[in-house]
């Protein structure tokens, strides 16, 4: 079996790659919690009326 | 021998950035007095509005704030690198590309006016809407590097906090709020005349045609105390019409006094050093007339409240 080719382009240094999780963490918390603003906003605004489903 | 091209591709294609860049785009401290004042002009608003409610419009508030500061450092980074008190900017340095400024201010500023729109109303969603616009689009692309009077008129995108604070509890606009934006509208132009006096040379360097690099340093050390001047009657109308008590009233009156005060003694100073001085003087004082005055108002109204409650469970 032949070694694995190189791949090519640039390669990330490991600063580069901590920064870029470091990025991805902040998207992440970013976008959670922008649902649950979103969340938070429907449930007081609704108050109460939330639990009420005519059927 | 280094490879130009590789390094510049390298540069353009790897983000360096942390997210603590992406934050300092938010200009935090410009943030931190848009949540102050917008929030005196949500508590002063007649009506209700659930504490939870109030605190996302705040956050929304500061985040369309902090947004324009972000496109402000995207359209301005040519600027900023040539300022020394600026050259250190995410964008300037490096850490951020422009690109990533843009996306990052428009994604937050239509986040923050949504946001804003529907957990209170649209009044003040469009409100918001409006300040980013005026700021980056009026201010920052259109004034800023025409005319002397940029920060006079862009001073309105600063004042607007309050009004849009007071928009999203009634759903409209009254006078107080006027009265509010016209105390921070007419506290703009000292408060930055005076940084730009001592940093006149990075001004020139920008070709940014700040006040005191077109105009005589005569004309601009009127023009200061001018404005100071005016913001006297401004500052202490809340109390003549009745939405600020005494502690306000005291404050305002002793606070515009000192701006007076501080502006006459950069109109006097006869030196560069005394100069200096009298312009920091009056930029950090003016800061602190500005907190002071919206603490005031924001005290009276935590004790109307606190009274309010103690009678309730007393009765």
């Amino acid at each position: 079996m032949s070694a694995p080719q190189e791949t090519e382009g640039l390669r990330l240094t490991d600063e580069e790659k901590a920064r870029r999780a470091r990025r991805n963490k902040a998207i992440g918390l970013g976008v959670a919690g922008l649902c649950l603003l979103f969340y938070v906003i429907t449930v007081f605004k609704m108050g109460p009326s939330i639990l009420s489903r005519p059927m | 021998m280094s490879d130009l091209g590789a390094d510049l591709r390298r540069e353009t294609l790897i983000s360096n950035a942390d997210p603590l860049d992406f934050l300092s785009l938010l200009k935090p401290r410009v943030m931190s007095l848009v949540v102050f004042t917008a929030l005196v002009g949500m508590v002063l608003a007649p009506g209700a509005i659930h504490p939870v409610i109030g605190l996302i419009a705040v956050f929304a508030i500061a985040v369309g704030a902090g947004a324009s500061g972000a496109l402000n450092m995207w359209y301005d980074a040519d600027i900023d690198a040539v300022m020394g008190r600026t050259a250190k900017r995410p964008i300037p340095s490096g850490r951020v590309q422009p690109g990533e400024a843009l996306s990052f201010g428009m994604i937050l500023s239509v986040l923050s006016v949504m946001v804003l729109g529907l957990a209170t109303n649209w009044v003040a969603g469009g409100l918001l809407a409006f300040t980013i616009f005026f700021y980056v689009v009026i201010y920052t692309m259109g004034l800023k590097r025409r005319t002397a009077q940029n920060i006079v008129i862009g001073g309105a995108a600063g004042a607007l906090p309050p009004v849009v604070g007071w928009a999203a509890v009634t759903g409209g606009v009254a006078i107080e709020p006027m009265i509010l934006f016209s105390i921070i509208f007419l506290w703009t132009p000292p408060h930055f005349w005076a940084l730009a006096i001592v940093r006149k040379d990075d001004y020139a360097r920008a070709g940014v045609p700040m006040l005191p690099n077109v105009a005589s340093d005569r004309n601009t050390r009127l023009q200061i105390l001018l404005y100071s001047l005016l913001l006297i009657p401004f500052g202490v109308a809340p109390f003549f019409m009745g939405f600020g008590g005494w502690l306000y009233g005291a404050t305002a009156l002793v606070g515009g006094v000192m701006m007076v005060w501080w502006s006459v003694g950069i109109l006097r100073a006869d030196d560069e050093g005394k100069l200096k001085k009298a312009c920091w003087s009056l930029f950090g004082g003016s800061i602190l007339y500005l907190f002071a005055v919206f603490a005031a108002l924001l005290l009276e109204w935590a004790g109307g409240l606190a009274w309010t409650l103690l009678r309730g469970s007393l009765a």
